[in-house]
């Protein structure tokens, strides 16, 4: 058992995981979450009897991941759940996503946040459009790890040369969608091989298993430590006797390392001064480095408030009013070139019209098609937005904290869309 | 360029939860913070503090409180609020089952937990509060699992699970409007390890019920319950002195006690290191009712 002062230390990885119940995926993290000894005494003994009830004839692992009642009546997926399990070595924060067309939606969202993408196929039928679909989506949400994941290997004799061929397709669809560090690895799910335990089915295998790789791939040097980025979120201005003339900017750092002395410009009024200190509640800290929330205090008292950007002078973001990105739309209802909606984006909130869709992606060819009249739900397409007020971004292939934003109807204060920024101007 | 640095999981979460907390802050006209006496909203005052310090919380702490408390956590409470020097609104069942809002459960099994839903909606709906932030997390249960950090509630309270808004990056979409309210939840992505090891590093205190202690309890489904005023015991059930602690806080009549010789912080964090039973299947009664309780009484307006 993992001992508590070495968990203290322990580096967190978000992942998500792609694919349908046919690939083997609810077995698969059924299996991870087994062999790793997460699943408790009255969870196993739960799904034991719901087993028994539906009469599955085995003890079925996936049911451990249906969350709602319609998901466990109707034996599908229907939304996106977050898991999470422990090794000695890592926290693993795993995001559910189903993997039916109709459900891109879903894998977006889960992808937004993740370190590393597990895409599953079926080794008997190897790269499928499928396949090419979730790839595509971790490429243009810029998850900087995927591990193909080329399960039910016991149905293909564990055949080396099968793995082979599918490897090799898989590189040529890396390559064409940019992917920059693509894993594979042979697997039975339902036996355990390559999961967790190397098993006995593949000797001429020499890579890591499943966990061992996602227990070791280097995630500290995803983050742009370069640029310096910082959101106002929150101004601190506690009006005591103690803390008189305090006025600290609370934020979460987007990019670089923040350090007193360090020079800023705020954004958009181009105001220059210089970082006084950083600070947590507790105190001054040295320094601080991207997904950190701490409070940054200027040596000049300017009047910076919630939208706005902290960033390194030498090194800043476009100022913009016209955006176009790469948008996934989310809702029933389709938009229309000319739609007004609202952009959320990091802590500034502006209205904006979609002035023009430029073009969409077939899902299923990956093609480009120019011009589209309207897109529907789980479309992506790329799209020109003009704002009524500046932002600050970069692009998203940059900084995935400046490089993206939501869409908001104002009508429905519904979640619409999701973005990310390919190019910006004034 | 720099050398990468290594942010540990503890470091991360609480980095994500402050982050949450300053856009309720900064997003909602008139939020509040749900205050149990547990655990985990003990830890979400402590992320208050390193979200809001040196300033003022931007909203007030609510405790509903079902009067079926262990005695120990409500001076614990009183204590607490007090050295953070932040305003207490109590919302109380008793006062609700007075008023004829809600009616009683009798008989030996009665429990003051489904009344609390009640309790907490027309708390909010007095106040006006647009958001109630809580301490609930996904690895409880499986329909939390799926649940939103931000999680929109309509004019009755309602969740539904088929319509939840996407959540992407940490853009939260905070928007409701008049009479309906948003719960969220900073913390939804630790487990029950995390938040002890978080408490075991900022050395939080917490009421003594957390740790082992000789106290007289009965035997039930399985379970044990402390011998108090507000449970009527059946035949059989014979009260007997044992060394326990509590793994949650709630209602005497639900929360159920674990044999344990764990009297510190780092004995209780080696000893969930080493459980084999989760949280709620071993010391809540309430979720134990039917497979889908949970998901039900979230539907309704639950925490």
């Amino acid at each position: 058992m993992v001992t508590s002062s070495a968990l203290l230390q322990t580096e967190l990885l978000r992942l998500v995981t792609a694919g349908s119940v046919d690939d083997g995926k609810s077995t698969l993290i059924g299996r991870l979450l087994y062999d790793t000894k997460q699943i408790l005494v009255d969870q196993l003994e739960h799904i034991q009897e719901t087993s028994k009830r539906r009469g599955d004839g085995y003890v079925n692992l996936a049911l451990l991941t249906d969350g709602l009642r319609a998901e466990r009546e109707q034996g599908i997926t229907i939304d996106v759940a977050y898991r999470s399990f422990v090794t000695p070595r890592r926290r693993f924060q795993l995001a559910d996503a189903p993997g039916h067309v109709q459900y891109t939606r879903n894998m977006v969202t889960g992808a937004s946040t993740a370190d590393l993408a597990i895409i599953l196929l079926d080794a008997r039928k190897g790269v499928v459009e499928q396949t090419r679909r979730h790839s595509y989506i971790a490429a243009i949400l810029g998850i900087p790890h995927v591990v193909v994941a080329v399960n039910k290997m016991d149905l293909v004799e564990f055949s080396e040369q099968r793995f082979v061929e599918i490897e090799t397709e898989l590189g040529e669809t890396s390559e064409r969608l940019g992917l920059r560090d693509v894993r594979v690895i042979p697997m039975s799910a339902l036996r355990g091989d390559g999961v967790v335990e190397p098993g006995d089915g593949m000797p001429w295998y020499e890579g890591p298993t499943l966990l061992d790789h996602l227990e070791t791939v280097e995630i500290a040097a995803d983050r742009d430590l370069d640029h310096r980025r910082f959101a106002v979120q929150w101004v601190i201005r506690p009006i005591s006797e103690e803390h008189h003339d305090y006025r600290g900017y609370a934020g979460r750092v987007a990019g670089g390392v923040w350090r007193a002395g360090d020079d800023v410009v705020v954004l958009p009024s181009r105001r220059r001064s210089r970082v006084a200190s950083v600070e947590i509640a507790d105190g001054p800290l040295e320094l601080a480095v991207p997904g950190m929330s701490v409070t940054v205090r200027l040596e000049d008292d300017l009047d910076v408030s919630r939208g706005d950007m902290l960033v390194d002078p030498e090194e800043a973001p476009t100022v913009a009013r016209e955006l176009e990105a790469t948008v996934c739309w989310m809702a029933e209802r389709p938009l229309e070139p000319r739609t007004r909606l609202v952009v959320k984006h990091t802590t500034r909130t502006v209205r904006a019209i979609a002035d023009e869709l430029l073009s969409v992606i077939d899902i299923h060819t990956l093609e480009d098609r120019a011009g589209p009249e309207r897109l529907e739900l789980n479309d992506i397409a790329r799209v020109r937005l003009r704002l009524a007020d500046p932002l600050a971004v970069d692009p998203y292939a940059d900084n995935r904290t400046t490089g993206a934003f939501i869409l908001i109807d104002e009508s429905t204060n519904d979640t619409v869309g999701a973005g990310m920024i390919l190019s910006a101007s004034s | 360029m720099h050398a990468p640095v290594h942010l540990s999981h503890l470091d991360e979460f609480e980095a994500e939860a402050v982050h949450i907390m300053r856009e309720v802050a900064a997003e909602l006209e008139r939020p509040v913070l749900l205050f149990s006496g547990g655990k985990d909203s003990i830890v979400l005052l402590r992320l208050a503090e390193q979200a809001f310090r040196p300033g003022k919380f931007p909203f007030p702490i609510m405790h509903v409180d079902t009067g079926h408390n262990f005695p120990e956590v409500i001076e614990f409470r009183d204590r607490r609020v007090a050295e953070l020097r932040e305003t207490l609104v109590v919302a109380s069942v008793q006062a609700s089952i007075d008023t004829g809002r809600v009616v009683e459960e009798t008989g030996p099994r009665a429990s003051r937990n489904q009344l609390q839903t009640t309790t907490l909606l027309d708390a909010i709906e007095e106040y006006g509060f647009d958001a109630a932030i809580g301490g609930a997390r996904r690895d409880e249960e499986r329909a939390r699992a799926k649940e939103r950090i931000f999680s929109f509630r309509d004019d009755f309270g309602q969740w539904n699970p088929r319509a939840q808004r996407p959540e992407l990056w940490d853009l939260y979409n905070a928007r409701v409007r008049r009479g309906e309210h948003v719960r969220v939840f900073p913390i939804s992505n630790w487990t029950e390890l995390d938040v002890w090891q978080y408490i075991a590093r900022e050395q939080l205190e917490l009421p003594p019920i957390y740790f082992s202690h000789e106290r007289e309890v009965f035997r039930r489904d399985g379970m044990l319950y402390a011998v108090s005023e507000f449970v009527e015991r059946m035949e059989g059930e014979e009260p007997f002195s044992a060394s326990v602690r509590f793994r949650t806080v709630g209602d005497m009549s639900c929360t159920g006690a674990v044999a344990s010789e764990a009297g510190t912080l780092e004995q209780v964090v080696s000893e969930i290191a080493a459980t084999r039973v989760t949280e709620r299947g071993e010391t809540r009664a309430d979720d134990r009712a039917s497979e889908a309780a949970m998901e039900d009484r979230k539907r309704v307006g639950y925490f």
